[in-house]
């Protein structure tokens, strides 16, 4: 309870600092969002062409990108201790982190909170809530309980890639510009739908990198789509159970990072 | 309190290759060369006590101080800091020590220093009651109303280090650890800052490990130093004794009233002559400073006069081209209660 309360201070206090500049952040608020929709809006001239992509419809597209965009930017809102971490090791902070009664992790997960994200997110959601409103998708209580799941599986999932990078400054100092291709790249990759990747792609990025396992699958659950797509239905039901996995193999890789500073400092 | 036995670290440096491939070579062989940064050392720091820890830059210092607040693991030997070992309860000897690095801010960069400070009451669970009286003491001490409401990142050096080092003592901490706390400030500040570390030390009994280059700092404040040079443990003891120890050279700076053609003086050696200014060196041993500027006033007329103490890099310098002669010299002169244990 003390490290729920205290990581709530923690993001009132980054939101009221971010707020002191109230036109820059309602600029940059606006800014964020109009450039996402021009993401999506150049998806819609390519089906503008092609009409169907890999026997998806450009609202089907539209749901995927909704669930990655939303995934995406609540990981880099929360997250974004870990996406800045490389400027704390290089200044010195991790050592003030190792001196305090808290564990580092949450440490720097709370240290740092991005409000203008909402801008992506509010954008995300907005496609999404219009995707949904294009299709007929059946919707239950247990299907809305796993669009939940798989969003928060997602953000997991982001989330692991900042601390792959966070964990690689104990290292390199300058963080590895590789997690950007994961992450940025990661957001367009999951846009598109799986089928149209090679297979070790697919494979790839199911069992080493499980960005397939927080969209890809679960959109083909949601939209009814298992049948036509060859994957195992017990599968796609359990996949967005690798977010979760993935942050945690991404913590113990944090927890080795760290024992690793404290054996060699910089 | 503090108790550093037989305490090592060796940090291994790679070679890197430099360039393109160089980079991509440094992938496969690794190339190293091991540095001890603190090799074998032991001391014991009992409670309330204030103890300066010297030593050149890269001696060590701020490496050993990392062990004891538990940023660093040894590499062989042991640290207890009230009875928890930092780098394996480090949590928890966090709660009971105080950190304070010269050369940076624990504070929150963007927040007024009075939310740093609600924080810290938040992440040490300070109750309310213990919070308002530290902060009441340390601003009647230190005067952080002044600055209580800017952020942090606008503060002076001063302020800087004042709200730093209140910030360190919030919740009670029994041990106190700075790192060069008065490094870059001015006379006013550092005397302030040293009469609130006295002020503290006597009052709540909170040990205090301090590092500095400032000479002023250790004798203002600590009787006892310990000396690390290249890694080691060179002295431990009295700062009074070190001095009398090393009976080291002084210089005198004479300004005459006008230039003489003959300024020697028996026992003084001039170091250099420019103008009417002339700088001796002499050894208290051979002639007191008092003599000396006798003898001057005998023979010339002055227009002023400085002696100046050799500072901590000069004594440690001599510590330790000297160290076998020290060794000597100790074992012979020093009573056992200014030896450390």
């Amino acid at each position: 309870m003390h490290h729920l309360s205290l990581y709530f201070h923690f993001v009132k206090l980054r939101i009221r600092s971010q707020m002191e500049y109230r036109l820059s952040f309602l600029f940059e608020l606006f800014a964020q969002a109009s450039i996402s929709v021009m993401d999506f809006f150049m998806i819609a001239l390519l089906f503008n062409r092609f009409k169907q992509l890999a026997g998806w419809s450009l609202w089907e597209v539209g749901f995927l990108y909704g669930i990655v965009g939303i995934c995406f930017a609540v990981a880099e809102m929360v997250g974004r201790g870990f996406d800045v971490f490389q400027r704390n090791v290089v200044r010195g902070g991790f050592d003030t982190m190792l001196v305090r009664p808290l564990g580092t992790f949450y440490q720097v997960f709370a240290h740092e909170f991005l409000l203008r994200r909402v801008g992506r997110i509010a954008q995300a959601v907005v496609v999404l809530l219009i995707a949904n409103s294009q299709l007929t998708i059946p919707w239950s209580f247990a299907k809305v309980g796993y669009l939940f799941v798989t969003l928060m599986s997602g953000t997991c999932f982001f989330i692991g890639l900042f601390v792959i990078g966070a964990t690689s400054c104990f290292w390199t100092v300058q963080s590895i510009e590789i997690i950007n291709i994961f992450t940025n790249g990661g957001v367009f990759m999951g846009s598109y739908p799986f089928s149209i990747y090679r297979w070790w792609f697919r494979h790839f990025f199911t069992f080493i990198i499980p960005l397939a396992c927080v969209n890809y699958f679960p959109s083909l659950f949601l939209l009814g789509k298992v049948g036509s797509s060859g994957v195992s239905p017990i599968g796609v039901q359990l996949a967005p159970f690798a977010g979760f996995l993935f942050l945690g193999i991404t913590m113990l890789f944090w927890r080795w990072g760290v024992l690793r500073y404290q054996s060699t400092g910089h | 309190m503090i108790e550093v036995d037989n305490l090592s670290k060796t940090f291994k440096v790679y070679h890197h290759r430099k360039g393109f491939f160089g980079s991509f070579v440094n992938l496969f062989s690794r190339r190293h060369r091991v540095i001890r940064a603190v090799d074998s050392v032991s001391f014991t720091v009992q409670r309330g006590e204030i103890v300066g820890y010297l030593g050149p830059n890269g001696a060590g210092k701020s490496t050993t101080i990392k062990m004891l607040t538990g940023i660093l693991v040894p590499s062989s030997g042991s640290v207890t800091v009230n009875g928890y070992v930092p780098h394996r309860q480090r949590k928890e000897n966090a709660k009971h020590i105080g950190v304070v690095f010269g050369q940076r801010s624990h504070l929150w960069f963007d927040l007024p220093v009075q939310e740093s400070f609600e924080l810290l009451q938040r992440i040490y669970r300070i109750p309310e009651v213990q919070y308002r009286d530290n902060v009441e003491m340390f601003d009647a001490l230190l005067n952080l109303g002044d600055f209580f409401q800017t952020p942090v990142r606008q503060l002076s050096l001063g302020q800087r280090m004042r709200a730093d080092i209140a910030a360190a003592l919030l919740h009670n901490p029994d041990v106190l650890f700075l790192d060069e706390p008065t490094i870059g400030l001015d006379v006013v500040a550092k005397a302030r800052i040293r009469e609130f570390i006295q002020q503290i030390n006597a009052e709540r009994e909170v040990t205090v490990v301090l590092t500095t280059h400032d000479l002023d700092d250790v004798e203002k404040l600590c009787k006892r130093v310990i000396l690390i040079d290249n890694a080691r443990l060179c002295f431990d003891g009295k700062l009074a004794s070190l001095r009398r120890l090393l009976s080291t050279e002084r210089l005198l700076t004479v300004d005459y009233a006008e230039i003489y053609p003959d300024i020697g003086i028996p026992k003084a050696h001039v170091t250099f002559q420019e103008g009417a200014r002339v700088q001796y060196r002499f050894s208290p041993e051979e002639i007191s400073t008092a003599d000396l500027i006798g003898a001057i006033l005998q023979k010339f007329k002055i227009v002023d006069i400085s002696v100046e103490e050799p500072d901590i890099e000069e004594l440690i310098k001599t510590v330790y081209e000297d160290n076998l002669t020290l060794e000597r010299k100790l074992a012979k002169s020093i009573p056992p209660d200014t030896q450390a244990n």
